[in-house]
This record gives structure tokens, C-alpha cells and sequence, in this order.
């Protein structure tokens, strides 16, 4: 069986970032879950900040740089994304929403996606719920239940119950999402014959 | 193989003076262009229609006509002609008009608009876009070739013993293009009817073109008009040249940088580098143009944006000097070398006549 692709596109804006951290945590244990079950994966990071400039360009010419490309196609031949931005003003950074944006609005289709978000302060926590899951279910994502939210005092707390615990419950989600779903197929663009399309016209007068 | 230059006709601010021309002034600068296509040797001059500022092209054929009126061997054509917000009886009926006056020296290009508000300005919605343009060019190629046509349709008013008047001229409907950016369907509807496809290869990189035009050459050789390569296609393309490429860069980029379409985003290093424009000596436009022919094999018709970003008019004949003298004649011969001997000439009135001349029986003339 060829390894599954899981993509983690992440949208901190600081080096080292702990947007990256949770990003990088999440990937860890979906792998070792999936690694568990027998199946290998691989996994393909997207830093958003390195596509910043592009991502913007896309916007002004209707068309991806060579290098947004690449990730756009990555994005859209995984088998599952993890999705994770900082908070910022009460939602999605605007870089995050920005690449999703240029994203074929097709592309998700099906996709089991864990989302996930960091923030200084647990009071922003639901953001993940009024603003990323909306924004994933629009592209017909499939969306992980569990989002992890992860404030700046998560990171020294040491119960099992807290983010860890939480990282586990959702990479768990997210692996039964990819089991229960067939391996990332390739349409090809498809041509409704002409003779057709004139007879949807007629078959509708 | 066919030459000339297509225009959106905007009017835009000249970012290095601050000037902006008036309508007046860029509705006569288009016609000077038309005139200058026609002095400096090309084949083709095409017009967009558009229906909100800045844009001053709502009315092709009255601009076509009077250019017609000043030219003897231009051909008159659009870029685009929208037939979707248009009635078809009305461009029918326009068309044939200006094929009469032009002595046959017409066609035309099919193009829906993407201008959201200029559909319901017309009454339609542009959701409807692609079934409108099935729909309503379903009706025109039948007004063009039935002298009395009853029609039911979704989008218009039914006709009962309609004549689209005048005729064509000689009994020969204008050839048609069809323009397409992004949409396979409008490369099926080309092929379909065998008409022309024109990639407009100005926005996007030559790979996404590349698929368009694959799709219609073969679906072209699918509805029986000929081999894939037979299949009749025309190329945008965009270019400002001076003698040293160096001045071109110069002089080209603070348009560049402001343009409407384009500007305020990537380098024109990175533009030119990933889609076709290009901006240099002569020399490096003819090797860019070469190139096309490797990527979407030999066609028929080659058109360049050259007046647009507010460029000033006498810029722009200075580059229209430039394309007639040293640039399309290299490209004629060097295109003719190795182009295989069925590969079509795009169709004109003439070769149309003549070929609806050997169909017809002689008996029934």
C-alpha cells in the first residue's frame, strides 16, 4: 500500500512558533496512531508564511506562482489535512483564510481535516468553532469533532487531561476519519458532450 | 497565418504623468490603432465590448463599421462579442450589416463577459452564464444559416417566421471564434460547431491553455471536422519592445506596476517569466512567439494586446512600427518553415465562399 499523504498547513508568523509546535505535535500523533494500525504516512509541512508574498500575488493575477502551486496540489492530492492558525481578532489569521481562499473551491471535497488553533488566552478558544469548522464545512471538509485549541499556559500544564489528552482524542478522530475513507483519487476534468448540454437546455423549456 | 492586435479598450490614467485621455479622445485613439494595424501590414484588428466605465466599447459594429469605411484588406473582428447579455437576433443582424459594408472582411469572437452587474443590467443572471451562451449562439448560428427560423428557447422571446435581415453577404455567415479563459465547456461548444477557439494566454500561465486547447483539438477531430491538428486556433499574447531590451523594461514597467489587470502585485520579472508577456528587444518577442507553436502546436491566428495600462497613443504606434516591420514579417516566414502542408489558414470570407461553392451541386447553383 503506498503511504498515506497528510498535509499540515500552519500559519504561524513568529520563528520558532508555537503554532508550528501544536502543528507539529498533532502530526506526530497522527502518525504514531496511524503507525499503530500498520500504515505509513507522510507527511508534508506548509509553512504559510513562506508563501505569504505569493499568496497575495494569486489574489492580484487570478494565478498561483509556481512554488503556491506545488503546495496547492499537495493540498488537494492529500488524504488528510491538518489545518492550524493562530487566533487573531477574534478569528483565523488572515494569512490562514488568505491560502484557503486560493484554494479550488473543490479541493477539500471528503478530506478529513483536524483543525486546530493557538492563542494567548484560553477566552478564545471557540473561535475553532464559529470560525474554522464553518469555513471547512463550507468546503465540504469532513472536520474532525475534537479542535485543539492550545493557549500559552497550556504549554506547562502537565495533567493528561489537558492538551496532550486532547492532541491524542483528536489525532484519534482524525485516523478513523482517514480509515473510513478510500484512498485520494485523481479526477480527471470531465466534458459534458455538447449534444448534452444543448439537451439540458430543452429538457428544461 | 493570420496577424493583428486585439483591444479592451479601457481608458487608464498614464501612471508616469498622471494623464488621464477622455472617452473621446480613447474612442479615436482606437481608431487611429485600427487604421495603423492596417498601414503596418497586419491582419486583424479586434475590439472588446463592454458596458461600464472605464471602458468605452459598448458598440463594436458602429466602430468596426467606420474603420472598415478607411481600410481595404484589415479584417474586422472582436474580442469579445458578448453572447450572453446580447440578443442573438441583434448581433446576427449587426454582424451581417458590417459583413456587407467590410465586403466580407468580418468575423467574430463568442465570449461571455465577467462583469457580474452587466448581466442583470441586461436582464440576465450570470449563474446562467454558460447555458446562455449555448442557448443564444444555438440561435444565431441558425439565424445566420436559415432564412426563416421558428425558435423556442429559455432565455429569449420565441420567434415564429423570423428572417434575420440583411442575409449574409454571398449566402456565408462570418467565421466565428470562440474565447475562452477558463472554461472547458465553451471549447466543447467550439468544437462541436467546428468553429475557430481563441485562448486569450495573456492572464495565465501557458500550461492552463495548454489544456484548454488540447480539449477543443481533440474534441474537434471527436465531431468529425478534421484531425486535431487541422482544428482552427487562435492565440493572445502581449508584448512592449524597444530596440535595446533594457529601455523596454524602463519604459514598460511603471504600466506595468499600475496596470488594472495585473499591477501592484508580482515583479514584471516574475510576470514575464510565468505567462506570455513579454518585454524586451523585437528579437526576444519573435523567440517567445516561436515558442507558442511548440506548446499549442500551428495555428492560425496570432493577436497582441498592445494599447492598454494608458499607454499614450503615440507609444503605442511606435510599437504598432515596430510589430509591422521587424517583428511579423520574421514571425510569417519562420512560422511557415516546417508547418505542415494540411494545416489550415484561418478561414476568411473568401475561403469560406469558395468552399460553400464546391459543396453545392453545380445543377442546384
Amino acid at each position: 500500500m503506498n503511504p498515506l499523504k497528510l498535509v499540515v498547513v500552519t500559519a504561524g508568523l513568529t520563528q520558532p512558533s508555537s503554532t508550528r509546535l501544536l502543528s507539529d505535535r498533532l502530526a506526530e500523533a497522527v502518525a504514531r496512531q496511524l503507525a499503530d494500525e500498520g500504515r505509513e504516512v507522510d507527511v508534508h509541512v506548509i509553512e504559510l508564511r513562506e508563501l505569504a508574498v505569493d499568496i497575495a500575488n494569486n489574489f492580484v493575477t487570478g494565478f498561483p506562482s509556481p512554488s503556491l502551486n506545488a503546495e496547492l496540489e499537495a493540498v488537494t492530492a492529500a488524504d488528510a489535512l491538518i489545518a492550524v492558525t493562530p487566533i487573531f481578532t477574534a478569528s483565523y489569521s488572515g494569512l490562514f483564510k488568505s491560502f484557503f481562499d486560493v484554494v479550488d473551491n473543490t479541493a477539500l471535497t471528503g478530506k478529513p481535516v483536524l483543525i486546530a488553533a493557538t492563542g494567548g488566552t484560553p477566552r478564545h478558544s471557540l473561535a475553532l468553532e464559529h470560525a474554522l469548522r464553518p469555513m471547512f464545512t463550507y468546503l465540504r471538509a469532513v472536520v474532525a469533532p475534537t479542535a485543539v485549541y492550545a493557549a500559552a499556559e497550556d504549554w506547562g500544564a502537565a495533567d493528561a487531561d489537558g492538551l496532550s489528552g486532547r492532541i491524542a482524542r483528536a489525532a484519534g478522530e482524525l485516523t478513523e476519519l482517514m480509515a473510513g475513507r478510500p484512498a485520494t483519487s485523481h479526477a480527471t476534468e470531465e466534458v459534458v458532450p455538447f449534444e448534452q448540454q444543448l439537451a439540458a437546455l430543452r429538457a428544461r423549456q | 497565418m493570420q496577424f493583428g492586435i486585439f483591444t479592451v479598450g479601457d481608458v487608464t490614467t498614464d501612471p508616469t504623468n498622471g494623464t488621464t485621455p477622455t472617452e473621446h479622445e480613447r474612442i479615436k485613439a482606437m481608431v487611429r490603432i485600427a487604421l495603423k494595424a492596417e498601414e503596418v501590414g497586419l491582419d486583424v484588428f479586434a475590439t472588446g465590448e463592454h458596458h461600464n466605465p472605464p471602458f468605452v466599447p459598448s458598440s463594436p459594429t458602429t466602430m468596426l463599421g467606420y474603420i472598415a469605411a478607411r481600410t481595404e484588406r484589415l479584417i474586422l473582428s472582436t474580442s469579445t462579442t458578448l453572447i450572453t447579455t446580447n440578443d442573438p437576433v441583434k448581433i446576427a443582424e449587426d454582424f451581417a450589416m458590417l459583413q456587407h459594408l467590410a465586403d466580407g472582411r468580418v468575423d467574430v469572437m463568442m465570449g461571455r463577459g465577467n462583469t457580474g452587474p452587466v448581466y442583470p443590467w441586461f436582464g440576465q443572471d450570470i449563474r446562467q452564464g454558460i447555458p446562455l451562451a449555448i442557448e443564444n449562439y444555438a440561435l444565431l448560428h441558425e439565424l445566420w444559416r436559415k432564412d426563416v427560423v421558428d425558435w423556442k428557447g429559455r432565455f429569449r422571446t420565441p420567434l415564429q417566421g423570423f428572417t434575420s435581415t440583411p442575409r449574409p453577404l454571398d449566402g456565408v455567415p462570418p467565421f466565428v471564434w470562440h474565447g475562452s479563459i477558463r472554461s472547458p465547456e465553451i471549447a466543447e461548444q467550439a468544437a462541436y460547431y467546428g468553429d475557430g477557439f481563441f485562448a486569450n494566454n495573456i492572464f495565465w500561465p501557458k500550461e492552463h491553455y495548454m489544456r484548454l486547447i488540447g480539449l477543443y483539438r481533440e474534441r474537434y477531430a471527436h465531431y468529425g471536422h478534421g484531425t486535431p491538428e487541422q482544428a482552427i486556433v487562435g492565440l493572445g499574447g502581449q508584448v512592449f519592445m524597444r530596440k535595446n531590451s533594457q529601455d523596454a523594461v524602463r519604459e514598460f514597467r511603471p504600466y506595468f506596476d499600475n496596470a488594472p489587470v495585473y499591477g501592484h502585485g508580482p515583479s514584471l520579472e516574475d510576470f514575464t517569466e510565468q505567462t506570455p508577456l513579454t518585454v524586451g528587444s523585437p528579437q526576444q518577442v519573435i523567440d517567445k512567439t516561436l515558442t507558442f507553436r511548440d506548446y499549442f502546436g500551428d495555428y492560425q491566428r496570432q493577436l497582441f494586446l498592445m494599447d492598454h495600462a494608458g499607454l499614450p497613443l503615440k507609444t503605442v504606434l511606435e510599437q504598432l512600427d515596430i510589430l509591422g516591420e521587424e517583428v511579423v514579417p520574421v514571425l510569417r516566414k519562420e512560422f511557415a518553415k516546417d508547418r505542415p502542408a494540411d494545416a489550415p489558414d484561418a478561414p476568411t470570407h473568401e475561403s469560406l465562399l469558395a468552399k460553400q461553392v464546391g459543396e453545392v451541386p453545380v445543377e442546384a447553383r
